[in-house]
């Protein structure tokens, strides 16, 4: 099976792990702006290539990113949220 | 037909499908970016009904090379909002005469559909279903365990399992057809009005000027176009990126697979949402198994140990027989899931640019009424009524046609 390294609990089986979406560092949308608000809920980069997105360690409940190639299904690297780079937007 | 067949028969010689990779020309009226069903379809219903025959399918691959020959080739219409049941009825409607219209055998089969019921929720809504399906003259009709039983003989019906069956969703008019021959049929009928089909011609950027598309560029170079029509189901995002627009799309992998032969003993499809699997038993006696997306976006074709195990144990408990059955054959097509499990077609941002994407795992039994409505967009320009609630506008709009019932799991 597939592993992937969580930062918390080292080479995890990847059954043990659950995507939880691409990370989006964008500014949340004001209330009154609904176009601004569907696309921040519906609208994905959905990007071929590497990609930063949230994981979870589902049975030890850690949350982490990961960054991940969307082609070829290797994982570069994993990271707690503590080390979040400032100013990406999800497509490195 | 009888006379080509006699021809052959005499000579020994089958005519060939299509001709040659043509030269590329410098320019189009319409040029469709992908060579599968829905491409080709759109450019047979220009070519026959519309009179437009300066078109290119361009692909960066072969025909039919994607989720045409990786669908599981199930044909349905017994969704849940009036939208969608409208839509593939149509659909369900055009399979049913496409071998005369195509001059060519698609081997249509009407087998009827059984959706299984394991839960109180489960008949709660099939009935729903099936009554917005008999108001649009869909044959959609709940039945009991010994309905599904007489109608499946095979299928494990007893009481002591994990999750017993209460009941189904009888779908009369559900079907299937030889999946690569529907591809074939149009684009064979396409080359002979005109169309040209251009495989290995990857698009790799559009132009765009004053909000208009004006030209593709491709591998083997630029070619000016007045429209484009974008239907590369898995790949749509990426393509859609090119002419700067934003899709609502997920890309995931799903997974099939195919065993041995068998005596033909299963007449109907049949699906169980809550097992995640679905099953069919094909002319030439294999059972095909599909099931769920993967659990995680992906942009590749791999099959995976974990689901392939999943869809065995699952079938298994319905099929009991088939855990002798050997795996031949197992493959894995990427798909476009959208928020609502709708499609995605019609207008795009960019002006003479439309878009037919948003294909998840409902695009194969979608492909004739494609073709129509599609052609009438790019002929028309104006959004044909069947597919105006399917606009990627919607999702600004907060106006889903919620599928994702009738669609996960069920195909």
């Amino acid at each position: 099976m597939k592993q992937m390294h969580c930062p918390l609990n080292g080479l995890r089986n990847i059954d043990e792990f659950v995507y939880g979406g691409e990370y989006h560092p964008d500014a949340e949308p004001t209330e009154t702006d609904t176009r601004a608000c569907a696309r921040q809920v519906f609208f994905h980069h959905n990007h071929a290539g590497l990609v930063i997105e949230w994981w979870c360690h589902a049975p030890s409940s850690f949350w982490f990113l990961a960054e991940r190639d969307t082609r070829s299904n290797t994982v570069v690297r994993t990271f707690p949220p503590s080390e979040l780079p400032s100013g990406q937007d999800g497509t490195p | 037909m009888a006379l080509g067949l006699l021809k052959s028969a005499i000579t020994g010689a089958t005519a060939t499908h299509l001709p040659k990779r043509p030269a590329l020309k410098p320019g189009y009226d319409v040029v469709i970016i992908g060579a599968g069903g829905h491409g080709m379809a759109t450019a047979y219903h220009l070519a026959r009904y519309h009179g437009i025959r300066r078109v290119a399918v361009l692909d960066k691959g072969y025909l039919g090379g994607g989720n045409t020959a990786r669908n599981t080739a199930v044909i349905r219409s017994n969704y849940l909002t009036e939208e969608s049941v409208r839509f593939y009825r149509e659909s369900v409607r055009l399979f049913r005469e496409l071998s005369n219209e195509l001059d060519y055998n698609i081997l249509y089969e009407n087998r009827g559909q059984m959706t299984l019921a394991h839960s109180d929720s489960d008949l709660r809504s099939f009935r729903w279903r099936a009554e917005v399906n008999k108001e649009l003259g869909v044959r959609s009709e709940v039945v009991d365990l010994a309905e599904v039983q007489r109608r499946i003989p095979h299928l494990n019906c007893e009481p002591n399992v994990h999750f017993p069956i209460l009941g189904g969703l009888w779908h009369a008019d559900g079907a299937t057809a030889r999946h690569d021959a529907v591809v074939w049929g149009y684009a064979r009928a396409a080359c002979r009005l005109g169309v040209e089909f251009h495989p290995l011609t990857e698009v790799t950027g559009v132009e765009v000027k004053g909000g208009k598309v004006r030209a593709v560029e491709t591998t083997r170079g630029r070619v000016a176009c007045d429209t484009v029509v974008q239907a590369v189901a898995g790949m749509s995002s990426e393509v859609a990126r090119l002419a700067g627009i934003d899709l609502p799309i997920h890309t995931y992998p799903l997974q099939a697979m195919v065993t041995q032969p068998y005596k033909p003993i299963l007449t109907p499809l049949v699906s169980s949402p809550r097992w995640h699997v679905y099953i069919q038993q094909t002319s030439r006696g294999e059972f095909v198994i599909g099931g769920g997306s993967d659990p995680y976006p992906l942009y590749q074709t791999r099959s995976t140990l974990e689901l392939k195990e999943a869809l065995c144990s699952g079938i298994t408990q319905l099929f009991p027989f088939l855990a002798e059955a050997n795996i031949l054959r197992q493959w894995g097509g990427i798909t476009d899931m959208t928020p609502d499990y709708s499609p995605i077609m019609g207008l795009s941002p960019v002006d003479n640019y439309y878009l037919d994407a948003g294909w998840g795992t409902w695009g194969f039994k979608a492909t004739p009424i494609c073709g129509v409505t599609m052609a009438e967009l790019v002929s028309s320009g104006q959004v044909p009524e069947l597919i105006r609630p399917f606009a990627l506008e919607r999702f600004y709009a907060f106006e889903q046609i919620n599928e994702a019932g009738a669609t996960a799991a069920s195909h």
